[in-house]
């Protein structure tokens, strides 16, 4: 059930890309507290390598994870809730953007620890599978998880024990502002040669080239093949975290490299393969969308503090008050 | 009524737990095999795909374990040597422990670490010798300490059927214990248990000093009446088992394999001091601040809890309480 639809594809980064810039807003407006890692640039990887996944499928992102949680089909109003900390949001008010999940569509959720997905989504896969489902997974994560090592190990289980993962990584050439030459020895598909996992470098930019990669590695997996790695090389448009909206680092990024960095935006690559008048009725859409999301979230109710550990344990247990 | 050792009664709750629940596995280093001398047999039982050999990646197959648990598995992990848990605190506290709040309830992560041979081995010095549930407890992860056979296997049942994680130690000091045991079952979380009674004082002992304080409170006996309590569950606590015993004694000594610096021997004080007017100062006995511990016998033996310590303890309530 892979989707080659140029207009749904494009409808993806488009959602996300408006979606990043309202919740920037309201980061701004003080809406949304603690701010966002913002995935604007980056929309075509989570948009084409979801068009390339099915109903059984599982992922799992990063800090930076709202496109995602928005391409695997999450609902934007209740996406958009969580970031504001209302009942109404995907995991009630307890996640916000660092941690958005919805796991009733296959999204195990964002995941701020850098590297943490791989083995994570392993498992998850391999026991789908034992419990006779066509699963196969995706773990995104960015240039600076390649150095974790708990993500190497990952690529070792998910390899020795032929468990269809697709390890995505998002090389947006900083992790923070520590750039990929200042932290990778080797190569990013290097570690993935390491393991006998193939892998691909793809042009992240475009929404279309990196839902080809993803569907033919998905096709492989799903003929019984074991892990696979794409590359999928981007830019950040805007910063790391929201916070240096306000206080300005030094220039990491040198101001040219921002400059030439933006110009293949995957919003306007995707859009370019419309008609006009069918990219301005996803515009509208999208817009729309987003209207009711942010009334939405902005009329939920906030969660009430006597229940701020509701769900700390599933089983059920009370955990002690802290009060004297 | 059989004899059964501590070790084979949690070979017992793994093998009727794989036979009952489908869904249940193991995954650990050299479980196969059964180089902890656990989960022997069971591969041949259920097969290398439910008793799966792990490579030496301690932090990938947690974690791969709390991806299975999402999946609607639940998973046994065995960990041979107890410093390990230090390697993967992070995969239990930030990622399994925290995942049902962080969803907002979306999920349960029902996973079992079983630590066989926690605590001094006597000779496997410093980076094989810990006994670190404290932490486990103190960051909110449900932590049993079973101390006898029918304790280690009912527990260890009861974990594997527990919608969170649960860590089981299975002290060293426990696991060659043999019991008459004719009736296994499932034994609560957080319900302690007094395996002695007594008028003069409580001693709360966890895991294999369990025995040690049995036998000091007999050699004691023609001196002072001890209780001793023997939580089993140190998160959640049975702080109100507890409360009715020292509210009978009047007295507590605390008897505790962990550092002294925020251990369970403090916690265990606090809770009851925070309920119950003691006739005199409450006592603990641990293992030093910080300790790490050292190889030669004579010197592993002096960090560790003994009963010498413990009989001057509760001397020393006697004391200060007449």
């Amino acid at each position: 059930m892979t989707d080659a639809d140029p207009v749904r594809l494009y409808r993806t980064v488009r959602l996300i890309r408006r979606f990043e810039e309202r919740a920037v807003e309201l980061v701004h407006g003080g809406q949304i507290v603690g701010g966002i890692h913002p995935y604007l640039g980056q929309e075509g990887i989570a948009a084409g390598v979801c068009a390339a996944l099915g109903a059984d499928d599982v992922l799992a992102g990063t800090h930076r994870g709202h496109g995602h949680v928005l391409a695997r089909g999450a609902d934007p109003a209740r996406m958009l809730a969580e970031l504001c900390g209302r009942v109404t949001g995907l995991n009630a008010g307890r996640g916000g953007s660092m941690h958005a999940a919805d796991l009733s569509i296959g999204v195990l959720g964002a995941n701020a620890i850098v590297g943490a997905s791989g083995a994570i989504i392993t498992g998850a896969v391999w026991a789908h599978r034992r419990r006779g489902r066509d699963t196969v997974g995706v773990s995104f994560f960015g240039d600076g998880a390649v150095n974790e090592g708990m993500l190497l190990e990952a690529f070792n289980l998910a390899a020795l024990w032929r468990v269809p993962v697709l390890f995505v990584c998002e090389n947006n050439g900083y992790a923070t502002t520590m750039p990929v030459a200042g932290a990778v020895a080797g190569s990013i598909a290097g570690r993935a040669a390491a393991f006998d996992i193939p892998a691909v470098r793809v042009d992240g930019q475009d929404p279309e080239t990196v839902r080809v990669a993803a569907c033919a590695a998905v096709d492989r997996m799903r003929a019984g093949g074991g892990p696979e790695l794409i590359e999928a090389r981007t830019y950040r448009f805007d910063v790391h975290h929201t916070f240096e909206h306000a206080v300005r680092l030094d220039d990491y990024r040198p101001p040219d490299e921002v400059t030439r960095g933006r110009v293949r935006d995957p919003v306007r690559i995707q859009g370019e393969r419309l008609a006009d008048a069918d990219r301005a009725a996803v515009d509208a859409e999208v817009e729309a969308t987003l209207d009711a999301a942010v009334r939405f979230a902005l009329d939920s109710p906030e969660p009430d503090p006597a229940e701020a550990l509701t769900y700390l344990y599933a089983s059920g247990l009370t955990a002690r008050t802290g009060g004297g | 009524m059989p004899r059964l050792s501590y070790r084979r009664a949690l070979t017992r709750a793994l093998a009727d737990e794989l036979a009952r629940d489908e869904a249940v596995f193991l995954l650990g280093e050299d479980v196969r095999v059964g180089a902890s001398l656990v989960t022997t047999g069971l591969a041949k039982r259920f097969g290398a795909e439910r008793v799966r050999d792990t490579p030496l990646s301690e932090q990938a197959f947690t974690s791969f374990a709390t991806g299975a648990a999402l999946a609607g598995l639940r998973p046994v992990v065995e960990f041979q040597i107890p410093s390990l848990l230090f390697l993967v605190f992070e995969q239990i506290v930030n990622h399994a422990h925290k995942f049902p709040l962080m969803t907002g309830g979306q999920c349960s992560v029902p996973v079992t670490y079983l630590v066989p041979g926690s605590g001094s081995r006597t000779g496997w010095a410093g980076q094989h010798s810990d006994h670190p549930y404290s932490l486990f407890a103190h960051v909110g992860v449900v932590t049993v300490v079973p101390a006898t056979p029918a304790d280690a296997y009912g527990l260890l049942v009861t974990a594997i059927r527990h919608d969170d994680p649960v860590v089981v130690f299975a002290p060293a000091g426990a696991m060659d214990v043999r019991d008459d045991v004719d009736d296994l079952t499932p034994v609560p979380l957080g319900r302690g248990r007094i395996h002695r009674f007594g008028d003069d004082v409580t001693v709360v002992a966890i895991g294999h000093l369990v025995h040690d304080a049995l036998a000091v409170a007999e050699e004691l006996a023609d001196q002072v009446s001890v209780e001793v309590f023997d939580p089993r569950t140190l998160y959640p606590f049975d702080i109100d088992g507890l409360t009715e015993s020292v509210a009978r004694t009047g007295r507590l000594v605390v008897l505790d394999d962990g550092n002294r610096s925020c251990g369970m021997a403090a916690e265990i004080i606090a809770s009851v001091v925070e309920r119950v007017r003691l006739l005199a100062p409450p006592r603990r006995v641990t293992r030093p601040d910080g300790a790490v511990l050292p190889f030669a016998p004579a010197l592993d033996r002096a960090v560790q809890p003994g009963r010498d310590q413990l009989a001057t303890a509760i001397h020393l309530t006697l004391k200060d309480g007449s």
